[in-house]
C-alpha cells in the first residue's frame, strides 16, 4: 500500500518537476507560498522513502528553495538523515542544504559529524576533499577541535587536492574560533612549504587570511614561489602576487631611491639580454660588493620581477593587473613602461574589467604619464561606450595631454562636444579646460573654443562653458574684457543657476574692466531677485556688495534695494549674508572698523582654482584593490608598506639547495645555454665527455658495465663541478653558494684543461664534432634511435661513430617539441653528444608472475617473467619469458597463440609453436611485447590443440624500461631538461635499517630496470634508463635527507610512467 | 574573498542566491537597485558599488546582472573575472547563460557554484574540469537519468585536478582526430566625416577546436610571427618557446578554447576594407538620410554580410528609405536604424537613402549620429598573418587539420 502510495506521488512530482521546474521564480510568489506548506510534508515523506530517485528529487526540489531564498529550514531533520545516502548526488545536495542551515541548527547538524569522520577516511581523494569541505563549511562551534583535528590530517594528505581543500578550510576555521589563529598558523606554516602548483595558491591565501604580517613564514618559501608562480592557477596567482608584493615592499630596497644611480642602471637593467647582466650580477656578487655602493638590485627582488613578468600576457585580467600593481609598486622606474602594453590590452575585454582598468590607468597616469603615451588613441572614445567608462578615458585623455599630443586631443574633444549625451558634453568641456589651464600653450586656443561654445544651442554646453571660462578666466584675468562682456550679456538668456552664479561673480571681480555693463548687470538682476535660485542671488549679493565698493555712485541705491530684498528671504544662508554684507558695505551709523577693510576684503586677489585629475589622490592606495576602486579604506585593506631605509638581511631567503629542485622553469633551460662565455666552456666539456665516453666505452666492451663507471671516476668528478656550477648558473636564486662555488668552477675548468692536453685548443672540439650540423636539431634523438636499431651489436659507442645512420622517418615524430625545443636552441658550440649507452641489467627477477592458472589451464599452467633483456625480436619490444608446465599426465600438443587483443600499436610477437608439451614436463619460450610504453595489459589467448585460454600479461612499470649508462653530468644536463610537467617527486621515510647505498640501490633496480648512476654527492641516489618502446629517456633522483626521510624525483616524458615509478618507488623504499 | 552572488534579472528579481560564508539578507541588493535606478541603461551601472558594511561587485550580462558581495578588500578585477567565467561555464553547459536557461538548470548551476567556489575563493573554474565533475547536462542523458534516476554527476575523482596539464582530461579518445583553427581578426577603427582614419587597429584570437585522442603536443608556427605585437595566452601555451622561437607550443585543452588573443603592432598600417560616405542633414521637422557604401582595400575578396546601424537622436519620430540593396528596419522606439546590406558588389555600390521625419515643434539635434557598420571578409587576415604548419608530436596517428581565416569588424565606427 506505501509502495504503491510512493510511486504514486514519484508520477506525481516527476511530472511536478519536468514542467515544475522550469517555472521557478516565475510563479507568483505568494502562491509558491501558500502551496509551499503543504509541499514540505511531500517533501518529507519523499525524502523518508527508500528510494533514490524520490530522494533525488525531493533534494532537487529543495535546493531550488534554497536556490532562491526560500526557507526551507524546517526540512533539516529530513535531511539531515540522507547525508549517509550512498547515491553521491543526493549526497552533495544535502551537502549544499546542510552548509547553508546547520548555522540555524546546530544539534541537529552534529548527527551529521559522524559521517564526514567516516568520509574523511575514504580511499577516494575526492570524498576526502567534499567532506573536509562541508565539515569546515558548517559554522557550528562546537565542532572546532574535530574539524582541527581532521584538518591537520588533511594537510599531509597524498593528495594534492585535499591539501588544496585543507588550505580554503583554514580561513573557516578561523573565522570560527579566532583562538585556534596560532595552531593554524603552525598549519599554514607546513602549506606553505608544499611545492604543488595546486596547492600554494590556497595556502597563500589562507596566509594572507590569517597572518599577513608574519613574512618570517615566507622567507624560506620565496624563491619557490617566485619559480612556481607560472604554473600556479591564475586566482592563486593573483593572491601570490599581491603578496609578494607586499613582501618585496618590507625585504627589499627602493630601487628608485637614487634617481642617479637608477638612470645609470637603466642601461644595466634595461638591457635586452636579461642574462647578461644577470651574470654581471653574479659577478658583482662574487667580488662581495659591500652594499654601499650605490644600489643593487637584491637578485631576489630581480628574480620577483622576472618571473611575473611573463604572467603579463596571461589572459586573466585580474594576473595582468596583479603584475601591473606589482611592478608599478616595486620595479625600477625604467621597467615600469613595460605593463602599459598590457592594460591597453584588457580595454578590449568586457565592460566591466574596462572600467576598473582604466580607473587604474587614470591613476597611473596622474604620476607616469610618459607611460601611456603612446596608446593615447587607445583611450578615444567611442559612442558605444557606456557613460562611467566615457568619464575615465576623458580623464586619462587629460591626464596624457602633453604639448605634443595636445592638438590631438582637443581635436578629439571637438568631437565629443557635439555628442548627444549631455553628461558627457559638460565632462568634456571640463577636460578642455583642464588641458587649457595644464599647458599654457593652447590656452588661448581652449579660451577661444569655450567661448564659441558659448553660442551653442544646448544650454547645458553653454553653462558648463561659463562655469570653466570662468575657472579660466581666473588664472589669467588680463585682457579679456571682451570675453566678460559676452558673458555678461549671456546673463540675459541662460537659466542654468551656476552658470549665472558663475557671470556673476565674474563681473562682479573684474567689474573695473566692464565699468559700464557691470551696474546695468546688477539691475536687471536685482529686478528678477526674488526668482532666482539661492546660489544666484548669493552672488547677486556679492556682485552689489563689490560693485558698491568700487563704483558706490551708480550702484548704492542697487545695493540697498538687494540687501533688503535679502533681508526677508526665505533661505537664512541668504538673510545672513546681506546682514553680513551690509555690516561692511553700508553699515547704519557710522564706518565700523570693518568697513574700513571692506576693499581688502572684497577685492582681494583671489588665488586660481588648479584643475587637478580627480585621481590625484588615489595613489595613496595599493593600485588594483578595491579601497583603490572606491577611494576610501576598504575594511580589511592594509596600506602598503614604505621600502626600508636599509635592506633586511637576504640570506633569510637562502634555503638548502638540491641541484634539481633549483632547476627553474621548464622553459628557462633554454635561454641559459646561450649565456655569453658559455659556449666555449660547454664546448670543452662536451669534447671531455666524449673523450672519457670513449674511453669507458673500450673498457666496457671487455669488461662489465658496473666498471665503467668506476673507471672514469676521476673524469667524472671534474665533470660533476661543472655540472653544479651549470646548475647554478641556471638557478640564479643562490646567490651566496654561486659566488663561491663559480669561483671553483673556474678553477676546475683550468684543472681540467691543463690535464687534459688534447682538448688544449678550443677550436679543436668543434672541428671533432660530428658533420651533420644541419640536422643538429634532431641529432641527439637521433643517436637514442640508432642505438636502438643497432642494439644487437652491443654496446657499440655510438657518438663516436660518425657514419650516417639513415633515421627512421618518425624519429621526429616522437621527438617531443620541449626537447625539440631544447635541441634547436643549441648553437653548435654547446651542442653535446649525450652520450647513452644501454647497458645489462643491475639485477633480474627469477619470481614469475602467473599466466594461466593450471586449474583453469585443466592441468596446463603458464608462468611469465621479465627477463630484462634485449628483445631478439624488435628492439622496442619488452622481452618475456612463458614458462608452461603440463601437470596432467597425458601430452598436450600444438601449444601456440591465438587471437591477440592488443590496444591499440600494441604489437606481440608470438613464440614458435609447441608441438607437445609431455605430462610433468615445462618449457620454456620467450615472446616481445611492444607495450608502447603504457601499462596497458597485453591480452592474447593461449590456444591449445583443443581449447582456447584467455590470458592477459600486464607489466609493472618498472618493465618498461631499459638500464642505460650515462655520466652525472649528462645525467644532470639531461634531469634539466626534463622539469615541470615532465619531472614528478614523492617523498618517502626509509626504514633505517634500510637507509644504505646497497639496499637502496638494489631496491630500485629490482623494481624498474634502471641502472645507478655515479653520484658525486652521498645520500643522492641516481638511476637512468629509458623507455623500451619509445627511447625516452627516464631518470629517478632518490635524495635521503637525516631523518631517514627519501625525496624521490623522477625525470621522464611521458608523464604516466614517471607519476606511477614515483609511487612504486615510494612504496618500495618505505617496505620494512 | 566572494561572500554571496545573487542573479538579478531585468525586472529587478532577485531569482537566485548563493552563498558561501554566511547567509546576508538580500536587502543588501537595495543599494544596488538604488544604483540601478540613477542609470540611463543597465550598462551605465557603476560595476563597484560601496555600501556601508559590503561592497558590492557585478557585471552585467545575458541581460543578467550578477552581483557578488564581499565584505573585506579584495582586487575588484578578481571578482569581475571570475564572475565572467561563471557566466562563460553556464553558458558552455547550457549553450547560453540567459536567465531560463538558468532556472531550467538550477541543480547544476548551484552544484557548479558549489564546485567553482569554497569559502568564497576559487577552486575549479577550468571547464574540462567541471564537466567531468559534474556532466553538462544533454537530451539523452536527461532521458536517461529520468528513466534510471541515475545522476549527473561523476563518481570519479576528475584526472585533470592532479596532473600537470590541468586543462587536460586524461583518456580523451576520438575516431576521427581534427583540428581545426579560426584565425579571427577584428578591425577596431573610428573613421571621421571625412573619412580619413582617426584610429584603427587589428586585434586578432585564433579559436580552436581540437579533438584529439591522448596527450597530443602541439607546434603551431606563423609565417610572420614578428607582426604579433601584444599577446596573451592560454595558460597552456609555452611561453618561453614563444618568447625565443616565436612558435605556440601547447598540449590543448579538449574541444574548443581561444588559444590566443593578439594585438597587432600599430606601426603596421591597417587596411580599411569598407568605406562609408554618409550624408545626413537635419532641418526643422525633417531631414535628408543618404548613405553609400562601398569596398576599400579588400585584397579582392567579398566584403559580405555587411550591416549599417546607426543609433538616431531621440527627435526622429520615423524614416521613410529606400534601399537599393538589402533591407532595412528603423526601431522608433530605441531609435535603431538598421540597414542589412548584405554583400558588396563593387559595380553597384549599395545606397540607402530617403527622408526623416521629426517630432513636430522640437528642435532639429544640432549633431549627425554616428554609424557603426558590420562587415565580413571570409579567407582573409587583414594583418596578413599566416600560419606556417602545425606538428603534433607525443601520438602516432595523423590528425586532420584545418586552417580558416576571418576578417570582421570589431568596433568599426564612422562619425558623421
Amino acid at each position: 500500500m506505501s509502495n504503491g502510495g510512493g510511486s504514486y506521488n514519484a508520477q506525481n512530482d516527476s511530472r511536478a518537476g519536468s514542467t515544475g521546474e522550469p517555472d521557478m521564480g516565475t510563479e507568483p510568489t505568494g502562491g509558491f507560498f501558500s502551496a509551499d506548506y503543504k509541499k514540505h510534508d511531500d517533501l518529507k515523506q519523499m525524502l523518508d522513502s527508500n528510494k533514490d530517485n524520490l530522494k533525488l528529487e525531493a533534494m532537487k526540489r529543495i535546493v531550488g528553495m534554497v536556490a532562491k531564498g526560500k526557507d526551507a529550514s524546517d526540512l533539516f531533520a529530513a535531511v539531515v538523515k540522507n547525508v549517509v545516502s550512498k547515491n553521491i548526488e543526493v549526497k552533495k545536495l544535502v551537502y549544499v542544504y546542510l552548509v547553508r542551515y546547520a548555522e540555524e541548527q546546530q544539534d541537529l547538524a552534529l548527527l551529521s559529524i559522524a559521517t564526514f569522520q567516516r568520509a574523511l577516511k575514504d580511499p577516494n581523494q575526492l570524498i576526502r576533499a567534499s567532506a573536509l569541505r562541508v565539515l569546515s563549511s558548517i559554522r557550528v562551534p562546537v565542532i572546532v577541535p574535530i574539524m582541527m583535528l581532521a584538518l591537520k590530517d588533511s594537510v599531509v594528505d597524498m593528495s594534492p587536492y585535499v591539501r588544496k581543500t585543507a588550505a580554503h578550510a583554514i580561513p573557516k576555521l578561523y573565522s570560527l574560533d579566532p583562538e585556534q589563529k596560532d595552531q593554524l598558523i603552525q598549519v599554514i606554516e607546513k602549506l606553505l612549504a608544499d611545492k604543488t602548483t595546486l596547492v600554494v595558491g590556497s595556502a597563500v591565501m589562507a596566509f594572507e587570511e590569517l597572518c599577513p604580517d608574519r613574512v618570517d613564514l615566507i622567507h624560506k618559501n620565496y624563491r619557490k614561489l617566485c619559480n612556481l608562480l607560472v604554473d600556479v592557477e591564475e586566482w592563486g596567482q593573483v593572491v601570490i602576487i599581491n603578496m609578494l608584493t607586499r613582501y618585496a615592499r618590507t625585504q627589499f630596497l627602493d630601487p628608485n631611491q637614487q634617481d642617479v644611480v637608477a638612470d645609470d642602471d637603466k642601461n644595466f637593467y634595461g638591457d635586452e639580454d636579461e642574462k647578461d647582466s644577470e651574470e654581471e650580477e653574479e659577478d658583482e656578487e662574487k667580488e662581495k660588493t659591500p652594499p654601499k655602493k650605490p644600489y643593487m638590485m637584491d637578485p631576489d627582488h630581480r628574480l620577483l620581477l622576472r618571473n611575473t613578468k611573463p604572467l603579463l600576457q596571461s589572459r586573466n585580467a585580474a594576473v595582468v593587473m596583479a603584475v601591473a600593481q606589482l611592478y608599478h609598486h616595486i620595479a625600477p622606474k625604467s621597467e615600469v613602461g613595460l605593463v602599459a602594453k598590457a592594460l591597453v590590452r584588457l580595454l578590449r575585454s568586457h565592460r566591466e574589467i574596462q572600467h576598473v582598468v582604466l580607473s587604474n590607468v587614470a591613476t597611473l597616469t596622474t604620476i607616469r604619464k610618459g607611460m601611456f603615451e603612446p596608446y593615447l588613441k587607445s583611450f578615444f572614445v567611442r559612442p558605444s561606450d557606456p557613460i562611467h567608462v566615457r568619464t575615465l578615458k576623458l580623464e586619462i585623455l587629460t591626464n596624457l595631454a602633453t604639448e605634443t599630443s595636445i592638438s590631438t586631443i582637443l581635436r578629439e574633444f571637438q568631437t565629443y562636444v557635439t555628442s548627444s549625451d549631455k553628461d558627457f558634453v559638460a565632462a568634456t568641456i571640463q577636460a578642455i579646460g583642464r588641458c587649457a589651464s595644464s599647458i599654457s600653450e593652447v590656452t588661448e586656443t581652449c579660451l577661444n573654443g569655450l567661448v564659441g561654445l558659448l553660442s551653442n544651442r544646448n544650454e547645458y554646453v553653454v553653462a558648463e562653458s561659463v562655469v570653466v571660462i570662468k575657472k579660466l578666466l581666473q588664472m589669467q584675468p588680463d585682457s579679456h574684457s571682451e570675453i566678460i562682456q559676452h558673458m555678461a550679456k549671456l546673463a540675459d538668456t541662460i537659466t542654468v543657476p551656476m552658470a549665472r552664479a558663475s557671470i556673476l561673480w565674474m563681473v562682479g571681480e573684474y567689474s573695473d574692466r566692464v565699468p559700464k555693463i557691470a551696474p546695468d548687470l546688477l539691475r536687471k538682476m536685482a529686478k528678477n531677485f526674488i526668482n532666482e535660485e539661492d546660489i544666484v542671488k548669493l552672488q547677486i549679493l556679492n556682485l552689489a556688495a563689490k560693485l558698491c565698493i568700487t563704483n558706490p555712485k551708480q550702484t548704492k541705491l542697487l545695493c540697498q534695494y538687494v540687501l533688503n530684498l535679502a533681508k526677508y528671504d526665505q533661505n537664512y544662508d541668504i538673510r545672513d549674508r546681506a546682514r553680513f554684507i551690509r555690516q561692511l558695505v553700508s553699515p547704519a551709523g557710522e564706518k565700523g572698523a570693518l568697513g574700513k577693510h571692506a576693499k581688502k576684503i572684497f577685492l582681494a586677489s583671489k588665488p586660481a582654482p588648479v584643475l587637478d585629475s580627480s585621481f590625484k589622490d588615489r595613489d595613496q592606495w595599493q593600485l588594483g584593490s578595491l579601497s583603490h576602486m572606491i577611494n576610501q579604506r576598504a575594511s580589511g585593506y592594509s596600506p602598503l608598506p614604505d621600502f626600508p631605509a636599509t635592506a633586511p638581511d637576504p640570506t633569510v631567503r637562502n634555503v638548502e639547495v638540491n641541484p634539481w629542485q633549483q632547476v627553474p622553469m621548464p622553459w628557462a633551460e633554454k635561454t641559459h645555454k646561450k649565456k655569453a662565455g658559455k659556449p666555449k666552456k660547454e664546448a670543452f666539456y662536451s669534447d671531455e665527455e666524449e673523450e672519457s665516453e670513449s674511453e669507458s666505452d673500450s673498457e666496457e666492451s671487455s669488461s662489465s658495465s658496473s666498471e665503467s663507471g668506476s673507471e672514469s671516476e676521476s673524469e667524472d668528478d671534474s665533470k660533476s663541478e661543472s655540472g653544479s656550477d651549470k646548475e647554478e648558473k641556471k638557478s640564479d636564486e643562490e646567490a651566496e653558494s654561486s659566488s663561491s662555488s663559480s669561483s671553483e668552477s673556474e678553477s676546475s675548468s683550468e684543472s681540467d684543461s691543463d690535464s687534459d692536453s688534447e682538448s688544449e685548443p678550443d677550436t679543436k672540439p668543434q672541428k671533432k664534432t660530428p658533420p651533420p650540423k644541419s640536422k643538429s636539431s634532431a641529432k641527439p634523438k637521433k643517436e637514442a634511435k640508432q642505438e636502438v636499431s643497432l642494439l644487437d651489436l652491443e654496446d657499440i659507442d655510438m657518438s663516436s661513430t660518425s657514419a650516417p645512420v639513415p633515421t627512421p622517418a618518425s624519429a621526429l615524430d616522437v621527438l617531443s617539441p620541449s626537447l625539440a625545443s631544447d635541441l634547436q636552441g643549441l648553437s653548435i658550440n654547446d651542442k653535446k653528444d649525450t652520450a647513452i649507452s644501454v647497458t645489462t641489467p643491475m639485477f633480474v627477477s627469477t619470481t614469475s608472475h602467473e599466466l594461466l592458472h593450471r586449474m583453469t589451464g585443466e592441468g596446463l599452467a603458464a608462468n611469465y617473467r621479465f627477463t630484462r633483456g634485449t628483445c631478439i625480436y624488435s628492439t622496442s619490444m619488452v622481452p618475456v619469458e612463458l614458462t608452461f608446465t603440463n601437470h596432467t599426465d597425458s601430452p598436450v600438443s600444438n601449444i601456440r597463440i591465438g587471437e591477440k587483443k592488443l590496444q591499440a600499436g600494441m604489437t606481440l610477437q608470438e613464440f614458435p609453436e609447441i608441438p607437445t608439451l609431455p605430462g610433468g614436463g615445462s618449457m620454456s619460450v620467450s615472446i616481445g611485447i611492444d607495450f608502447k610504453d603504457t601499462i596497458q595489459p597485453a591480452n592474447f589467448q593461449i590456444c591449445t590443440q583443443d581449447r582456447k585460454y584467455n590470458v592477459s600479461i600486464k607489466p609493472p612499470v618498472g618493465e618498461l624500461l631499459q638500464a642505460v649508462t650515462m655520466s652525472e653530468a649528462d645525467f644532470t644536463a639531461q634531469q634539466s631538461k626534463l622539469t615541470g610537467m615532465n619531472e614528478n617527486s614523492g617523498k618517502a621515510s626509509i626504514p633505517s635499517q634500510h637507509n644504505n647505498s646497497k639496499t637502496i640501490t638494489s631496491r630500485i633496480s629490482e623494481l624498474a630496470n634502471v641502472a645507478p648512476v655515479f653520484s658525486s654527492q652521498d645520500g643522492l641516489y641516481r638511476f637512468a634508463g629509458k623507455t623500451v618502446s619509445g627511447g625516452t629517456l627516464l631518470l629517478v633522483t632518490v635524495k635521503v635527507g637525516e631523518d631517514n626521510s627519501a625525496s624521490i624525483t623522477v625525470n621522464c616524458e611521458k608523464m604516466a610512467i614517471c607519476s606511477m615509478l614515483v609511487k612504486e618507488v615510494k612504496q618500495k623504499l618505505s617496505q620494512a | 574573498m566572494i561572500h554571496s552572488l545573487f542573479m538579478i534579472n531585468s525586472a529587478g528579481d532577485i531569482f537566485m542566491e548563493k552563498h558561501w560564508k554566511s547567509v546576508i539578507s538580500r536587502s543588501v541588493c537595495d543599494y544596488f537597485f538604488e544604483e540601478q535606478q540613477k542609470a540611463n541603461s543597465p550598462e551605465d551601472v557603476n560595476p563597484v558599488i560601496s555600501t556601508p558594511h559590503h561592497y558590492l561587485i557585478h557585471i552585467y550580462r545575458e541581460n543578467i546582472y550578477f552581483v557578488a558581495v564581499c565584505t573585506t578588500e579584495v582586487p575588484p578585477l578578481f571578482v569581475i573575472e571570475f564572475l565572467h567565467r561563471v557566466v562563460d561555464t553556464f553558458t558552455d553547459y547550457f549553450g547560453d547563460g540567459g536567465e531560463t536557461a538558468i532556472k531550467d538548470n538550477y541543480v547544476i548551476v548551484y552544484e557548479l557554484l558549489e564546485e567553482m567556489l569554497d569559502n568564497g575563493f576559487p577552486l575549479a573554474t577550468e571547464s574540462n574540469i567541471l564537466k567531468e565533475l559534474i556532466k553538462p547536462p544533454n537530451i539523452l542523458r536527461t532521458v536517461v537519468n529520468t528513466v534510471t534516476g541515475s545522476s549527473n554527476l561523476a563518481d570519479t575523482l576528475p584526472t585533470g585536478q592532479l596532473s600537470n596539464v590541468p586543462w587536460r582530461r586524461a583518456g580523451v579518445k576520438y575516431t576521427n582526430n581534427e583540428a581545426y583553427f579560426d584565425v579571427i581578426e577584428e578591425i577596431d577603427a573610428i573613421i571621421d566625416k571625412q573619412g580619413s582614419t582617426v584610429f584603427a587597429d587589428i586585434q586578432g584570437v585564433i579559436d580552436c577546436c581540437v579533438k584529439l585522442s591522448g596527450m597530443p603536443d602541439l607546434t603551431l608556427s606563423f609565417m610572420n610571427p614578428r607582426i604579433l605585437d601584444d599577446v596573451s595566452f592560454h595558460p597552456c601555451v609555452r611561453f618561453k618557446r614563444w618568447e625565443s622561437e616565436r612558435v605556440l607550443s601547447f598540449v590543448p585543452p579538449d574541444g574548443n578554447f581561444r588559444l590566443i588573443s593578439y594585438h597587432v603592432g600599430s606601426q603596421n598600417m591597417v587596411a580599411i576594407p569598407v568605406y562609408v560616405k554618409p550624408n545626413i542633414s537635419f532641418r526643422e521637422g525633417g531631414g535628408r538620410f543618404d548613405v553609400t557604401v562601398g569596398p576599400k582595400q579588400t585584397m579582392g575578396k567579398l566584403v559580405e554580410s555587411v550591416v549599417i546601424t546607426c543609433a538616431m537622436p531621440k527627435v526622429v519620430l520615423n524614416m521613410n528609405l529606400t534601399p537599393t540593396q538589402g533591407t532595412y528596419t528603423f526601431d522608433p522606439v530605441a531609435k535603431v536604424l538598421t540597414w542589412d546590406v548584405g554583400k558588396i558588389n563593387p559595380q553597384k555600390l549599395p545606397n540607402l537613402r530617403g527622408n526623416i521625419s521629426l517630432q513636430s515643434g522640437s528642435p532639429p539635434p544640432e549633431s549627425n549620429p554616428a554609424i557603426s557598420v558590420q562587415f565580413k571578409i571570409q579567407q582573409m587576415a587583414v594583418s596578413g598573418l599566416k600560419v606556417n604548419r602545425l606538428d603534433m608530436y607525443g601520438e602516432k596517428y595523423k590528425p586532420f587539420k584545418g586552417v580558416k581565416y576571418l576578417t570582421k569588424a570589431g568596433n568599426f565606427q564612422v562619425r558623421t
